[in-house]
């Protein structure tokens, strides 16, 4: 626990009421929101369920990081669910290829709200060392949105658990009365990420309109060429 | 130490192949006499024949390996070559067979009826290179997807991120300021497109030629059950990654199964011909991304190999060598516990077998973190030599709460590793798990591997000497100072998964073996120099020439086949990779099993998918 007792009655307690000094430990004037806010946090930080989903090298340390030495279960993250209506975390530990990234899109859709997804190493961020390889995709958040960023190659354990940490915090800071924070309380389902198409190069619907345009320019090109010829 | 005693005027066995092969087919086959470069070149339309008369009557029945190399303005007429590397299974060095082919109609006969070891060399060679193999059974594309545009290992394709050939890119720096990749794609990402790609009306044929080769339908026959295709992966907990198989199933029984990859083809061999020889070493490390150490040696042993101009590499220093070998059998030991975890992971024992295995791994990496810097990335050796000396003491670097401070005395700590912690460990899960009634149960005579398949399969390392041949290149072709060390060769000969786990025991005690001769010779030379080259000076000249440097890797024969044409960078540079080649062998082991045997063969090979797909 990132929080003791006394933090946590001081971040929900309202700082226009004054409590008398000896219970400040123990009492803690709020609002209802924020106290409901609180409770569903705490509920939800403390039990996330990562995906068991490894796809390269930072796999590894994943594993190396549920298992003892490091001990992921203290965060009440030891829970790794292979399916991914289950989970609610998922960890992009690896380099994402253009052939891997349509089961990704996939996964990250069937996944139930509220859902994470933690970037780690190099290459979930942007490619990593493999940037310029013509299967890789240079970054997951590309395409789907991503919540933490562990930098490294691969990432010690000890940054992966920094990273769950951050990832608390994130957790902590969101509020039921925002609905910015916690859309899948929206009125209707939240929108799924387009799933992307393997044709001649990895095909994104969402930049459909680009791939319109240049395959336009250079008919026109094209066309320009074959007049003045 | 050994010593070598020269006899002149002799013929290596290899020698006499050659003439033997010229004798019997004169005028297609000559020799490779460009500076640098060995083997023969056959006529490509009697590859076949010169193949099975290699195989079969001068006894080189194992192919090793087998890539395409692009001569584009480096050879007459810019030929694509395919190169073949065979070896005797008594030992010794490659025959290396080569054939060439015009790009414009590449075509060659497939060798998968002489060595079916071929078969996904020769796809990764149509994938990549755009070579077609006539009477190949399937030459579909392995790596990328159907209908991806070109064949990328061509020297005249490039990336969508191309910037020039060769690195280091003057093209990043451009008046002093500083210009990304993405800047100048008009995609903004990674990718690129054919000019007369039209979107509307696209089909992607990626996943439906995969079905399409699957025997799809119900076939209702003498018995009452249906025929169902079943796709495992790419994310599937036991797949090890992101490994995928299309399965066709008559009820429960595999009937059929093609294992499709390529989900973490990160480019290795494209980035690789850009980059500098050593920029390429830290890529080794994210291949085999347990053993970084052992992929080092193995690309430095071929870089070596063309810095002595093809002839007998000779150990750089002895305590740089002596440094390696316990670096690489630290590894394999590590490996080998993490891949019986896996397996009894497989076999339904979730994660409490492999917990006590990482713990192991654990101890391994912090020696590995105090000498290179790195746990598991190590980018450690050099073309000569290695990049440290080993550290005084190991000093803790993590402050964790369930972390004792760590500080020890280096030689303590590994003579306290070797003699007492990890003969521990092997016996303990020796112990535990040999003789468990549910794993004789599921692994005794499930998944055979016949010693004629393995041969023929090209399987290399664990898994073909559990299939009854004693090959092991420490031994068939001596490295570094493996012939100064004694140790012998496990060998087991039921091919089963019981077998492949047992020699897995078997391995890790050899190396224990090894690593007690190797603490003496540390202590013996202590304070030697740990790096041949003049100091710091790490990216030397590399000449002209071909080097297949292989090493006997905890997965099996590693091999990095570079060209070099004299310049800062590889013209080629190709991985095989064991757990590749060892998946050739798989939909033979599985037919016939169950379902859920699928996953125990596939743990028992023990792949990981930084190597299989690269």
């Amino acid at each position: 626990m990132t929080h003791s007792n006394e933090d946590f009655f001081r971040e929900l307690h309202h700082p226009d009421v004054p409590v008398p000094e000896g219970v400040q430990s123990a009492v803690a004037v709020t609002s209802f929101g924020k106290l409901i806010d609180s409770i569903y946090n705490w509920g939800r930080r403390n039990s996330i369920w990562p995906m068991s989903f490894g796809l390269a090298c930072c796999a590894i340390e994943m594993i190396a990081t549920a298992s003892s030495r490091f001990d992921q279960a203290r965060f009440g993250m030891e829970v790794l669910r292979a399916s991914p209506r289950q989970a609610d975390l998922m960890i992009v530990s690896g380099t994402v290829t253009k052939k891997m990234v349509v089961p990704i899109v996939r996964l990250y859709n069937q996944m139930s709200e509220p859902k994470y997804v933690l970037a780690m190493g190099a290459c979930a961020i942007g490619g990593g060392p493999f940037k310029e390889g013509y299967n890789v995709v240079s970054g997951i958040d590309k395409y789907i949105p991503v919540d933490v960023y562990v930098p490294g190659c691969p990432p010690t354990p000890q940054a992966l658990l920094h990273g769950l940490i951050m990832m608390q915090k994130k957790i902590d800071g969101q509020s039921l009365s925002n609905r910015n924070s916690m859309p899948w309380y929206g009125r209707a389902p939240s929108e799924e990420v387009p799933m992307p198409v393997l044709g001649p190069d990895i095909i994104d619907p969402r930049q459909a309109y680009l791939l319109r345009r240049e395959a336009a320019a250079t008919e026109t090109a094209a066309d320009e060429a074959e007049v003045s010829t | 130490m050994t010593e070598y005693v020269q006899i002149a005027e002799t013929v290596t066995p290899l020698q006499g192949a050659i003439h033997r092969l010229e004798a019997q087919f004169a005028g297609a086959v000559r020799r490779d006499d460009r500076e640098g470069f060995s083997g023969v070149i056959v006529d490509s339309g009697r590859l076949v024949e010169v193949a099975t008369f290699a195989r079969d009557t001068l006894g080189f029945s194992y192919l090793s390996s087998a890539t395409a190399v692009d001569y584009l303005g480096k050879a007459e007429g810019d030929p694509l070559e395919m190169v073949y590397h065979t070896y005797n299974l008594q030992g010794g060095p490659a025959l290396v067979l080569k054939a060439r082919t015009p790009r414009s109609e590449a075509t060659l006969p497939s060798l998968v009826g002489v060595w079916p070891g071929a078969n996904f060399q020769e796809r990764e060679a149509w994938d990549l290179m755009g070579i077609r193999f006539e009477g190949h059974p399937n030459l579909t594309r392995i790596l990328m997807w159907e209908g991806f545009n070109g064949h990328p290992l061509r020297k005249d394709w490039h990336e969508a991120y191309y910037e020039e050939d060769t690195k280091p890119f003057d093209s990043r720096w451009p008046e002093g300021r500083v210009s990304r990749a993405e800047e100048h794609n008009p995609y903004g990402r990674n990718v690129k497109y054919p000019a007369d790609f039209a979107l509307d009306g696209y089909e992607s044929l990626a996943e439906k030629a995969l079905y399409d080769a699957a025997p799809m339908g119900v076939h209702v026959t003498d018995m009452a059950t249906d025929r169902v295709v079943v796709s495992m992966g790419p994310q599937h907990p036991s797949t090890h990654g992101v490994f995928r198989m299309i399965a066709t199933l008559d009820g429960e029984t595999i009937v059929g199964l093609e294992p499709v990859m390529g989900y973490l083809h990160r480019n290795h061999d494209k980035i690789g011909e850009r980059n500098t020889f050593l920029h390429n070493m830290p890529f080794t490390d994210r291949l085999d991304y347990f053993c970084s150490m052992s992929n080092n040696h193995g690309y430095a042993l071929a870089v070596e190999q063309l810095m002595a101009l093809g002839k007998r590499y000779e150990p750089p220093t002895y305590r740089a060598e002596a440094i390696r070998v316990l670096m690489v059998e630290l590894t394999r030991i590590l490996n080998h516990l993490v891949a019986i975890g896996f397996l009894l992971n497989d076999l339904g024992a979730y994660f409490t077998p492999l917990m006590y295995a990482i713990i192991e791994r654990e101890l391994i990496l912090d020696f590995f973190e105090a000498t290179s810097g790195s746990r598991m990335m190590c980018n450690y050796m050099r073309f000569g030599g290695v990049a440290y000396d080993l550290p005084q003491r190991i000093e803790g670097t993590a402050a964790l709460v369930n972390d004792r401070v760590r500080d020890f005395d280096t030689m303590h700590y590994l003579r306290d590793l070797i003699n007492d912690r990890l003969p521990r460990a092997i016996d303990q899960t020796n112990d535990l798990l040999t003789t468990n009634e549910i794993i004789t149960n599921r692994c005794i005579g499930v998944g055979v591997l016949t010693r004629e398949d393995a041969i023929a399969c090209s399987a290399a390392g664990p898994v073909l000497r559990a299939s009854g041949v004693p090959y092991d290149v420490r031994r068939a072709e001596p490295y570094s100072i493996y012939p100064d060390l004694e140790f012998d060769v496990a060998v087991r000969y039921h091919g089963d998964i019981y077998d492949r786990y047992l020699i897995r025991l078997d391995e890790m005690r050899q190396s224990i073996r090894i690593l007690k001769q190797i603490l003496p010779i540390l202590e013996e030379t202590k304070g030697q120099p740990f790096f041949a080259g003049r100091g710091g000076q790490y990216n030397p000249r590399i000449p002209a020439g071909e080097a297949y440097g292989r090493a006997e890797n905890p997965k099996g024969e590693l091999g990095y086949y570079v060209v070099s044409d004299g310049g800062q960078n590889p013209w080629r540079y190709h991985v095989r990779a064991p757990s590749f080649i060892n998946l050739t062998a798989l939909e033979q082991m599985c037919k016939g099993h169950k379902v859920a045997d699928v996953v125990a063969i596939l743990g028992s090979i023990d792949i990981v998918l930084g190597e299989v797909d690269r």
